[in-house]
């Protein structure tokens, strides 16, 4: 799929989740949440500015993604870099940066847009979350936070 | 009116089917960037672009003057989630695949 298009440098996604911004921001920023969606990693950090974010495999062998924590503002943004290091290619590329924005909406909704960027020097890494990487994550995440449970499989 | 029911209805357009497109050969573009590719009012493409939006497909955002319009897969996934699960997902991209190598060697 990717072969096809021009390397997209900005990847933006967007959806609806029947949940508060509270319970949005704890399934994001708590380890015992991701591991239920976020490919099974634990993601941990202290949210404070300047810190580390980091993305730990399921049993904490390994560091599958390391960042840094750029804005925090609990439950509405969260802003940190990105580095995939699960693959040799992409652990080779400059961080990128991902930001999540969480809006409330009416009837128990909240709008959740994720913004993966500064993709330009990064193109393995660009490759790799895009097409199903991202959305396996956030429709995993929807299920979680609708039904309590991990999505299927 | 449900998400799905918008976003089905959002696909039932051959024009807005032709926006998402050119969002996927390349992604982050302002009205007039995607106006040119149409022989369509300007007025015209907004409105397409405004279904769009409202089924979730496209998502505006500022980039300093600018408005870029970015395509959104999530709720495409979402449907597609709903009726294939994993484990068929392996055997309709097998054939999806085998459509494509068929198609492009014809």
């Amino acid at each position: 799929m990717t072969t096809m298009t021009e390397m997209q440098t900005t990847q933006v996604y967007q959806l609806f989740i029947k949940a508060t911004p509270e319970a949005i921001w704890e399934a994001i920023t708590k380890p015992e949440f991701t591991a239920k969606y976020f490919h099974g990693s634990l993601v941990e950090s202290t949210f404070v500015p300047g810190e580390p974010y980091h993305g730990y495999s399921p049993d904490r062998s390994q560091l599958w993604v390391d960042g840094e924590v750029l804005e925090s503002d609990p439950p509405r943004k969260l802003q940190h870099t990105w580095r995939s290091l699960y693959d040799e290619e992409t652990a080779a590329e400059p961080h990128s940066r991902v930001t999540w924005e969480i809006e409330p909406q009416g009837g128990g909704f909240a709008k959740l847009t994720v913004v993966h960027d500064q993709l330009d020097q990064s193109p393995k890494t660009a490759a790799s979350v895009s097409g199903a990487g991202w959305m396996i994550v956030l429709s995993g995440l929807k299920t979680l936070l609708e039904t309590g449970e991990p999505l299927e499989g | 009116m449900t998400d799905d029911d918008r976003v089905f209805k959002a696909l039932a357009d051959p024009t807005r089917r032709f926006l998402l497109d050119r969002l996927f050969a390349r992604d982050g573009r302002t009205l007039t960037e995607l106006e040119s590719e149409l022989e369509m009012t300007r007025f015209g493409v907004m409105k397409h672009l405004r279904v769009l939006e409202d089924a979730g497909l496209v998502v505006a955002r500022r980039s300093g003057r600018e408005k870029l319009h970015f395509l959104n897969p999530v709720p495409i996934r979402l449907i597609h989630d709903r009726w294939i699960d994993k484990y068929t997902e392996r055997r309709v991209s097998a054939l999806a695949d085998l459509k494509t190598q068929v198609e492009e060697s014809a």
